[in-house]
């Protein structure tokens, strides 16, 4: 039987590897982009089993909604980053200081 | 039967996110992020979320990571450059991870949900359709947000070709609108000129050696 618990343990333990990749990967822009949709795919698991184990779809739909943000943001990122190759010739995050940040 | 279908997906999707964050290639973190997606496919349908896990596997594998493995390969990347330090802060994302983990666990463990997290889900009636029930929410309570969602849509897809759309000097390409505005009068330039005459050609001809 699985029960709520092994589902938050298993979203939290993804969204945990998730940001330990951040922080191992951090001058590689695409890895960052990956490690961000596999933060937003550990944060569906818990809307999805909240949705399931308490018996209410609300949660079901937001993952809807999240993915398609996420679409979008995926999209625009990568559009982001093609632009970003050309101007530079180079994804290394260390490279992006031009706002002096 | 069910626990260790779960155990055995829990595993391969862990193990696919450890091989996100730590292969060499980008192209390998990739198709590791593939394989983390349908893990968590099957996953929801273990617990009976059919629709999401359909689209996920359809909007995620079939578009997302698609996007993502294009631009991967199109761009020329050297990774050797890009690993520069990577076991430098490495000690403190699995610190981080950890903490995370023991956090979430903590919540529950300790404090509780305010709901009995260790029983199984209620059982759902057999004519019970996830796809159905959930359009039924869908348009009639989340219709707004719904619509707000399609919009969103549409201005990511406006924004990712604004982006990445550029002229190129020099670039040999037809102008339709030219070719079809085209006159007459722009190619053809019509000559008066006295008729040639064919027997002053012979007589030409006949001279000739």
């Amino acid at each position: 039987m699985i029960t709520l618990q092994h589902m938050l343990t298993l979203s939290g333990i993804l969204f945990a590897l998730s940001v330990a990749g951040i922080f191992i990967n951090r001058k590689n822009v695409i890895l960052l982009l990956m490690c961000i949709e596999l933060m937003l795919l550990a944060v569906n698991f818990s809307f999805v089993s909240f949705s399931r184990f308490l018996g209410n779809l609300d949660g079901q739909v937001f993952v809807f909604f999240v993915l398609t943000v996420a679409a979008a943001e995926s999209a625009i990122g990568l559009a982001i980053l093609v632009v970003l190759f050309r101007e530079r010739r180079s994804i290394n995050v260390e490279d992006l200081d031009t706002l002096k940040g | 039967m069910v626990q260790l279908l779960f155990y055995g997906f829990s595993l391969l999707l862990v193990l696919a996110a450890l091989g996100v964050i730590v292969t060499r290639n980008p192209v390998h973190s990739a198709l590791c992020l593939v394989l983390a997606f349908f893990t968590s496919a099957a996953l929801w349908l273990l617990i009976e979320a059919e629709f999401l896990a359909i689209v996920l596997v359809l909007v995620y594998v079939g578009a997302v990571m698609v996007l993502f493995l294009f631009v991967v390969m199109m761009l020329d990347i050297n990774v050797e450059q890009l690993r520069e330090g990577f076991t430098r802060y490495a000690w403190a994302g699995w610190l981080v991870a950890f903490l995370v983990i023991a956090q979430i666990v903590g919540v529950y463990w300790f404090k509780g949900l305010g709901v009995d997290a260790t029983v199984g889900a209620a059982p759902l009636p057999a004519n019970y359709s996830n796809t159905r029930a959930l359009g039924e929410v869908l348009y009639t309570q989340y219709v707004y947000p719904f619509e707000l969602a399609a919009m969103l849509l549409l201005v990511a897809i406006v924004a990712a070709i604004a982006l990445t759309m550029r002229r190129r000097p020099g670039l040999k390409a037809q102008d339709v609108a030219k070719q079809v505005a085209v006159r007459r009068e722009d190619r053809v330039r019509m000559i008066k000129m006295p008729a040639e005459r064919r027997d002053a050609d012979r007589a030409g001809g006949e001279g000739a050696p």
